[in-house]
């Protein structure tokens, strides 16, 4: 799949504050579902991933599950292996109400990492990232200046940041914008 | 170094660090720490700018926020930013300001024969504008307008785009404290010591208030600077606190959300916060009101509190002889300060019979002046003050001993107004306290109130009317401990600190001050000195029947310019009340609302400038369409390329072009915009047959059908091919601007009215990117590339396969918006570019051709296909459009049925769909055009309109679509299109569909 391209191929910004950089084509599913039935967690363990917690990342940020809704899920893997996922993941639930599709060509992904990358998120999303409240694990699914976003924390405090693919251009340049200004104060 | 700084003294200033800066033109010098308009006093600046209407030399009356007069455009070029306040402008190295609303110069104003004339009779009195310039109509915008124009308004816009940044920034708080003065200093440490996150914010340079310029403060053993300093440093020093200064509160706002503007030097150089805070503390402080007499607008006529200010903060003496105006002992202060600055203090006026409190006796015993029972009746001057008349008053009359005291300063003080616009903001009532003469917050009347039911907005100390420090702080603590408490912080009671200050006796009111002769009916009594609104106006208004304090206001703009009545509202109020004979608070007052102050708008924009003002939406195929001449056109966010035109080539040329590619050979269109909504489960059959008009369940896996979608009041809102993949799943194909609406729409159905349905959705618009080969040629072109069986028989229209083309998994579906043979085809976005980038070159062979949305709309129009948006408008239904045949009459119910039975929608002369053939095919009928009964009659009778207009290439001649009444039963007729004055064209009421009514080509 060497001719997969995202919509911002290879950015990357490296600001006073935070880094941006475009991750490439990653693997992503929707799944929708009760998300209380134990078939749910079972066929996500099958699979390799654990069930978050309400807005909370399971997982390690290129690999794992993230709490959308009370009834979505977005899991995330290598490109290569979503459509697969779906489909095991249908299979899994197969005889229950469920909903799991590939949405890898969706979204773009960016990583932010830095000093001032919850800084630079908070000029865009009304979220509070200060650390007390919003720490590894996390995940808010929100908007970053007038658009749509979602993002969660790694252990080591960098962002996963996902807009919708043809945002992506957009998103970068916004984000871009603001790692070349300083970091507000309190963060 | 200059006539007006002192020696000695200024908090703030730096005497080791000059600053060199520009006004008007001419190179002057400050110290660092000077606000523009200190060092433009210290300049011996005193005259700052012409009035609004009258064009009368102004100067500054204030110190602070709330300043009328000294608005300057400081910066050049498309830096320059009109309209700052001086007073709130740090001085910075080469800064440069301009004065405003003068002309030609500061010095010699041709507006200022406003003014002469004015001295004889009023020219802009109260509803001068509604009175004077209604006829003739047209003189408003070719004369009054530009003239009025010219003479009025602030600076002008600056020129090209602003160079600076600006951002917003987001951020959380337990507490937010609003002013760092005494009040909001204490209420901070109140509440930080509990350990409550506390966000405080100033909008000064520095914390500390009015602390920093009183004499005869301490608090807590420590001289009022001191304190405040040793306050600001720990809490500082806090983990839990965060302090910005030159950070304005601008706006509450529901909930606990605040909007803050913080000031930079540097980039950003604004930065709008939009905070939300659990509990808010307003520690906004008060302004004094100027008094009222005649010619209180001269330069030199000052609020006695900013006077201190000057001394103070900034080393300035605004002059050297003194009168004070006081009818309260706080005016005092400024007395004993210019004394103790060695200016000499002439009098010290006060309306009151008696003045026997600390203050005034420390003037006398610092042997002042002291004239009780009188009032400045008067002041005279041309561009500065010279003198003041003095006198007795009497029952509003003056009395005798009148008296001419030269001076070039007058301080004055009328009393104080809480700072209370935030607390109001989100609708926090006010109570009028007769003691002190003022509004003050009234929370048992009415308090913003938070998400938790509670109170949550506090008023603290001056701003919550109490205006001597010690019960101040004491009311201060008190409300920081209280929003720490409903924040969730609890403690031991906080101890206010100790204080030491000056008693105060109680002022009196004091609303107009009569003038002598001709002065005496308030013509030159200035109660707004930004809109230069006078005494007179308002009683004017008051007998013309605008008795309403919100009435009078618009009538008179008291209050409406940018400084939003700081200093005139109360005044204006207390003179409409005494003009109506009735009490202040019966009269009301005013609602603030935000911002405190002006906004600039670099701040509201934030980082959402230039590239990023509008978020553009951007296909997988976006690049190659920019680097392919492609010309473009907005659709929803997205913007589609409209045609393509290599070398330079006409539009129309390019559309005729790309329309014969199709019917001739085979084009290629980027359709990726176009919605796609994945509904999935055990009910999605039957959810989409109450969606859609037609029925979608019997369709058969793998087969496609066209489905209209309408609103519950029977009009057609959206259009698409619906595909089942499976047995229970559909693939919704929506208009490209309906696709975040459509799928809304279905969650908002499966959520709140049939949540019983077991049928999941997922947008999966962005998942793919879509490709339209059209044309005869289109089989050939895509069988270069797949080994998919394309055959008519094994994969005929209205069909849907899924396999591999150019090594890229792709779902197929054969459907048509041309009318020609036709694919679609679905790849993963990510690789949507490979796969555009195979076809293009696998047809190479057939010419294959790119078309735009122009083509697309031509080729659909040939064909009589609809296209929502341009046949509907809101108000059209399927059966309108002759799309009966795709509304089911078998379906027990679906969206929009019992809508459609009702009498309206079924009257025969709705307005429905035909094409139109112009009878004279030279001339394409105009897009939107009406039908008229008679094209000749005067006011004709309408009776349709055109929707869609095109030269269609391929037949050669112009076509239209269009509703006209009973259309479809008129067929052969011809109707009048009355185009322009005296131009009616002729159109023949035609089949919609032009091209191939058969559908041979279409299932070729």
């Amino acid at each position: 799949m060497a001719d997969a391209m995202t919509a911002t191929p290879a950015a990357r910004f490296a600001g006073g504050a935070a880094t941006i950089s475009d991750l490439g084509p990653v693997g992503m599913v929707t799944l929708r579902a009760d998300l209380a039935d134990p078939a749910v967690a079972e066929a996500l363990s099958a699979q390799g991933f654990a069930l978050p917690g309400l807005r909370r990342f399971a997982g390690a940020p290129g690999s794992g599950a993230g709490w959308f809704s009370p009834d979505e899920l977005l899991l995330v893997t290598e490109y290569g292996r979503a459509p697969g996922l779906a489909t095991a993941l249908s299979e899994g639930l197969a005889g229950r109400h469920a909903l799991a599709v590939n949405v890898s060509d969706a979204r773009a992904m960016f990583r932010i990492e830095g000093r001032g990358a919850r800084g630079l998120i908070a000029k865009g999303a009304p979220v509070d990232l200060s650390p007390a409240a919003f720490g590894p694990g996390d995940l808010r699914r929100t908007r970053l200046g007038q658009v749509a976003c979602a993002f969660w924390m790694g252990e080591d405090e960098a962002f996963s940041l996902v807009c919708f693919r043809s945002l992506g251009a957009h998103v970068f340049a916004w984000l871009r914008a603001g790692a070349a200004l300083p970091t507000p104060p309190g963060f | 170094m200059t006539a007006h700084r002192l020696n000695s003294g200024g908090r703030l200033i730096d005497r080791s660090k000059p600053v060199r800066f520009r006004f008007d033109g001419a190179e002057l010098q400050g110290f660092a720490g000077d606000t523009l308009a200190s060092a433009l006093l210290a300049n011996g600046k005193t005259l700052l700018g012409r009035s609004f209407k009258y064009h009368r030399p102004r100067g500054l009356v204030a110190a602070g926020v709330e300043e009328p007069n000294a608005l300057m455009t400081v910066g050049e070029g498309p830096r320059a930013t009109p309209n700052e306040r001086a007073t709130m402008v740090p001085l910075r190295d080469g800064l440069t300001a301009q004065s405003q609303n003068r002309w030609p110069s500061l010095e010699f104003d041709v507006g200022a024969i406003n003014a002469a004339i004015a001295s004889v009779a009023p020219v802009f009195p109260a509803g001068f504008y509604y009175k004077t310039f209604i006829f003739p109509r047209v003189a408003w915008k070719h004369l009054y307008e530009p003239v009025i124009r010219r003479a009025a308004g602030l600076g002008r816009a600056p020129e090209g785009p602003d160079p600076d940044a600006y951002e917003h920034s987001y951020a959380f708080a337990d507490i937010l404290v609003i002013g760092a003065g005494p009040a909001g200093l204490a209420a901070a440490r109140a509440a930080a010591e509990r350990g409550a996150r506390v966000l405080l914010v100033e909008q000064a340079p520095a914390p500390g208030g009015r602390l920093l310029v009183e004499a005869d403060v301490t608090v807590d053993g420590l001289p009022g600077a001191e304190w405040a300093a040793r306050e600001a440093a720990a809490l500082a020093a806090m983990a839990n606190v965060t302090i910005l200064t030159r950070t304005e509160g601008a706006g509450l706002y529901d909930h606990g959300y605040a909007l803050l503007e913080e000031r930079r030097d540097e980039a950003p150089v604004r930065r709008l916060w939009r905070v939300r805070a659990k509990r808010i503390v307003v520690a906004t402080g008060a302004i004094e009101r100027p008094l009222t007499f005649a010619n209180n607008d001269l330069p030199g006529v000052m609020l006695a509190g900013a006077v201190r200010d000057y001394l103070a903060l900034w080393g300035v003496a605004p002059g050297r002889e003194v009168v004070v105006f006081t009818n309260n002992d706080d005016g005092y202060r400024t007395a004993l300060a210019a004394h103790a600055a060695g200016l000499s203090v002439k009098a010290v006026v006060d309306p009151r019979a008696e003045a026997a409190g600390a203050l005034p006796e420390a003037a006398r015993a610092a042997g002042l002046r002291v004239m009780t029972g009188m009032v400045v009746a008067k002041a005279s001057g041309g561009k500065a003050l010279r003198s003041v008349l003095v006198a007795r008053a009497f029952e509003g009359r003056l009395g005798a001993g009148r008296e001419e005291i030269g001076c070039d300063l007058l301080a004055m003080s009328g009393g104080w107004s809480p700072a209370v616009h935030l607390f109001s903001h989100t609708g926090g009532k006010l109570r009028w306290d007769d003691d002190q003469a003022m509004f003050r917050p009234a929370p048992e009347r009415a308090a913003p109130i938070g998400p938790d039911g509670e109170v949550n907005t506090f008023v603290a100390g001056t701003a919550d009317g109490y205006l001597g420090t010690a019960e101040a702080l004491a009311d201060a603590v008190e409300d920081g401990a209280r929003a720490a408490a409903g924040a969730g912080f609890d403690g031991p009671a906080p101890t206010a600190p100790a204080v030491e200050e000056a008693g105060s006796e109680p002022l009196k009111p004091l609303w107009f001050s009569p003038g002598p002769g001709k002065y005496a009916h308030g013509t030159k009594h200035f109660l707004d000195y930004q809109n230069d609104v006078t005494a007179a106006d308002v009683e004017l208004a008051a007998r013309e029947g605008y008795e309403s304090v919100e009435h009078a206001k618009r009538y008179t703009t008291l209050g409406m310019a940018t400084d939003q009545g700081k200093l005139s509202n109360v005044n204006g109020l207390a003179v409409l009340a005494g003009t109506l004979g009735a009490q202040i608070p019966a009269v009301g007052t005013t609602t603030f609302r935000p911002p405190w102050t002006p906004l600039s708008f670099g701040a509201v924009v934030g980082l959402e400038a230039g590239e990023r003002f509008k978020p553009v939406r951007r296909t997988p195929i976006q690049d190659w369409h920019e680097a392919n001449h492609a010309e473009f056109e907005p659709v929803g966010d997205w913007r589609r390329p409209f045609c393509y035109r290599p070398g330079g080539e006409g539009r129309e040329a390019a559309v005729k072009r790309e329309v014969m590619a199709v019917r001739n050979g085979v084009g290629i269109l980027d359709a990726s915009t176009l919605g796609k909504i994945l509904v999935k489960g055990p009910d999605a059959g039957r959810f989409l047959d109450m969606l859609y008009t037609n029925v979608m369940s019997s369709l058969k896996p793998g087969a496609c059908r066209y489905g209209l979608m309408c609103n519950e009041n029977g009009f057609l809102f959206d259009d698409g091919v619906v595909a089942r993949l499976s047995e229970d799943e559909f693939l919704c194909h929506t208009t490209t601007g309906g696709a975040d609406r459509v799928h809304g729409w279905m969650e908002e159905w499966l959520q709140t009215e049939w949540p019983e349905l077991k049928v999941y959705v997922a947008n999966l618009t962005e998942q793919f990117a879509q490709i339209a080969v059209a044309g005869p040629k289109a089989r050939e072109v895509l069988a270069a590339l797949t080994d998919m069986e394309l055959s008519a028989e094994a994969f005929p229209f209205l069909r849907l396969k899924e396999g591999e083309m150019a090594g890229v998994p792709v779902r197929v579906f054969r459907i048509s918006f041309s009318g020609e043979l036709s694919y679609e085809i679905a790849a993963p976005a990510h690789r949507g570019r490979a796969l555009w980038d195979a076809l293009l070159k696998a047809g190479a062979a057939h010419g294959i051709t790119p078309y735009g949305t122009e083509a697309l709309h031509v080729l659909r129009a040939e064909k009589g296909y609809i296209m929502i948006g341009d046949e509907t408008d809101g108000t059209v239904t399927p059966q309108d459009l002759g799309l009966s045949w795709a509304v089911s009459k078998k379906k027990a119910d679906f969206i929009g049925k019992r809508a459609q039975e009702r009498s309206f929608l079924t009257a025969p002369d709705r307005w429905r769909l035909v094409g139109l053939e112009v009878l004279d095919p030279s001339k394409r009928l105009p897009d939107g055009a009406y039908a008229a009964a008679d094209g000749a009659a005067e006011r004709p009778e309408l009776i349709g309109r055109v929707t869609s207009s095109y030269m269609s290439p391929t037949l050669g001649r112009p076509i239209a679509l269009g509703l006209v009444r009973h259309g479809p039963e008129r067929m052969g007729e011809v109707i009048d299109f009355p185009v322009a004055k005296g131009e009616v064209m002729k159109a023949r009421i035609v089949d919609p569909v032009f091209y191939d009514r058969e559908g041979v080509r279409l299932n070729g």
